[in-house]
């Protein structure tokens, strides 16, 4: 593992075990997300990120499950860890945000109570009111009005873009190494969106941790990350600094995405999407898995499959005619 | 606090309304208590004044109002047949029908909680096929068959608890266990599918990604949430209970409220059938409120003016 890398996944896959067949959703990922780096993995619905992620963490749902590769975390392999000692690093060195704030709080706890478990369950030696005074601290720090007075207050009490600073707390309240964003600001409104952003920018500069972001919106990935993995059916498909993704994009489906945000001042009638949907896991095409959707795809791209290849210095992508750094001209 | 005033007066028309209807519908059906108590011998001079006498001469409405002031001060009437307040006679029974009820409960209560948890967490395996087959028999069986056939195999084979009633603990035992087995079953099933349906909450990812074990999930934060539902469900069954449990008590000779119904109503003992009947409907409108608070103590969503 690389001194420089807080998490490396390799050949990671995580299967779904249905009825009518397997479900490859992450299929062969690589990621690593750098001490101190904001990384983004971007991706249609669908598209297994959540699921990478929620492998990381021990938190697949039946009948899913983690099939094959590693996940090293600052030195420790947590595929095949324990369930205790998974709980042991999950929450206190590695912490994840969800996308849903209505529905990720315990309605029936108050939230500061909430926030004082997470700190509660990996600090045994910590009093009741020092863990008070933390959490009404961290409440302060996420800018929440009123701390001392919300620490009693039940979720439904609060607004949306209240409950996810209160996730925000809860992930932060140990000091984590890596925080996990899946979707953070998907269910907030923008200026809800711009708030919660700069808020987590902020705390990364305060405390150094590392960032792995879950989004499917490419604004966001500007505004935040410093370098990128976009995912489509279960594998990675381009990877490259966020400048350069963006610069270069490489990837038809990386293109696609990005032709796909509606600019201010454009006097396009119709937003440009992506024809299709996410193929079904359950039949992927034999070749590229975009083939199906891709402008530019020919036979061979129907036939055969490619693995990711390096076009410049930390630039990679997975296909045969990349849009820019391939051989193949157009 | 207002809330709760609010329910306690609302239940006051219930209460009016189905004390008018059980007082119609004695009056409606064949059968005069006056000959009952009489027999074979009488003439009609005889029926007069006894009809007289027990006040059943007055037109019906005044004959209610009077039952209801009566009522208000703690005076239910007096028995035909035994010539006894029924306030007092209601007040003897009552122990009896208490301890069946909160030992039947008791035994729901845990019994059902701690299979339906159990069977939730081991979903799908073994161990919850079995309990939820006993749960299914214990719903679907009718208490006077589950009763008989305790006492046949424990009483009459085995020959280790009482066939009836005679005051000791181990007398109870069958009785709670026939008429608790029905609300056991009942509970366990809700606690099971509510439980395992919470389980899949997105508030159960956060606790685990917090950090928190299998178990503490599941007490902490699974089990409040999944109890909603059957927390209602058990003050129901309470308060059915308590208001007598006719067949056990007839099947196990107790002498509890249910067994003073039912004779009552052989002996066409119209003061103390009425007396049973209201204070059943007390008992039940009691156990709706408590639900009812319990609920909005349990989930904060429900509390109002906070």
């Amino acid at each position: 593992m690389d001194e420089k890398n807080i998490l490396e996944i390799r050949g990671l896959k995580s299967y779904f075990f249905t009825e009518n067949g397997t479900v490859p959703a992450v299929d062969g990922v690589d990621i690593d997300v750098p001490k101190g780096k904001i990384i983004g993995l971007v991706g249609e619905s669908g598209c297994g990120k959540s699921m990478t992620v929620r492998s990381i963490m021990g938190l697949l749902k039946y009948p899913g499950r983690i099939v094959d590769g590693s996940i090293c975390f600052d030195g420790t392999e947590l595929c095949g860890l324990r369930e205790n000692e998974l709980r042991k690093i999950c929450g206190k060195d590695i912490s994840m945000i969800f996308q849903e704030p209505m529905t990720s709080l315990n309605p029936v706890i108050k939230v500061g109570k909430q926030v004082k478990e997470a700190l509660l369950a990996h600090d045994r030696s910590i009093t009741h009111e020092e863990a008070d005074r933390r959490v009404v601290e961290m409440f302060e720090k996420v800018g929440i009005p009123e701390a001392r007075k919300r620490f009693d207050s039940y979720p439904h009490q609060l607004s949306g873009g209240l409950r996810q600073r209160v996730m925000i707390a809860m992930a932060m309240i140990c000091r984590p190494k890596l925080l996990i964003a899946d979707e953070p600001t998907t269910a907030l409104d923008v200026t809800i969106e711009a708030q919660i952003l700069r808020l987590m920018k902020d705390l990364r500069d305060e405390t150094d941790m590392s960032v792995l972001l879950i989004t499917h919106n490419l604004g966001v990935v500007a505004e935040l990350c410093d370098y990128v993995y976009v995912m489509y059916a279960g594998k990675i498909v381009e990877q490259a600094e966020t400048y350069e993704l963006f610069d270069h994009t490489a990837h038809p489906y990386t293109k696609g995405l990005l032709d796909s945000i509606p600019r201010i001042g454009s006097n396009k009638d119709r937003l440009h999407t992506i024809p299709g949907v996410v193929p079904n896991l359950l039949y992927l095409p034999k070749g590229c898995a975009f083939c199906n959707r891709c402008e530019y795809a020919d036979g061979i791209c129907h036939e055969q499959a490619d693995e990711l290849r390096e076009i410049s210095p930390g630039h990679w992508v997975r296909c045969r005619k990349p849009i820019y750094g391939g051989e193949v001209s157009r | 606090m207002k809330y709760f005033l609010k329910r306690v007066i609302g239940t006051i028309p219930v209460l009016l309304g189905v004390v008018l209807l059980i007082f119609v519908m004695l009056r409606i059906i064949p059968g005069s208590p006056v000959l009952m108590l009489l027999g074979e011998h009488y003439d009609q001079a005889t029926i007069d004044r006894l009809t007289a006498a027990m006040g059943l001469d007055r037109p019906m409405i005044v004959q209610f109002v009077d039952y209801i002031t009566g009522a208000l001060s703690g005076d239910l009437g007096i028995s035909y047949k035994y010539s006894r307040p029924v306030t007092d006679m209601i007040m003897e029974s009552l122990p009896y029908t208490i301890r069946l009820a909160v030992m039947a409960a008791l035994f729901a209560w845990i019994m059902g909680l701690v299979t339906g948890v159990i069977a939730a967490v081991k979903k799908n395996n073994i161990i919850d096929r079995l309990f939820m087959g006993i749960s299914l028999l214990g719903v679907s069986m009718p208490i006077f068959m589950t009763s008989l056939v305790l006492q046949y195999i424990f009483s009459f084979k085995l020959e280790i608890l009482p066939m009836t009633e005679d005051g000791t603990f181990l007398s109870m035992i069958l009785p709670s266990i026939a008429l608790g087995w029905n609300s056991a079953g009942s509970i366990a099933r809700m606690t099971r599918s509510s439980l395992i349906e919470v389980m899949q909450a997105d508030y159960i990812d956060t606790a685990r990604a917090k950090g928190l074990l299998r178990g503490a999930v599941i007490i902490k934060h699974a089990l409040k949430n999944s109890l909603l539902p059957v927390v209602t469900m058990m003050a129901l069954q309470l308060s059915s209970m308590l208001s007598g449990a006719v067949i056990t008590e007839s099947v196990f000779a107790i002498p509890g409220i249910g067994r003073l119904a039912t004779t009552a109503i052989q002996n066409r003992d119209m003061p103390v059938l009425q007396g049973t009947v209201l204070f059943t409907t007390v008992i039940v409108i009691a156990g709706n409120l408590l639900a009812d608070l319990l609920y909005s103590v349990l989930d904060p969503r429900i509390r109002k003016g906070d």
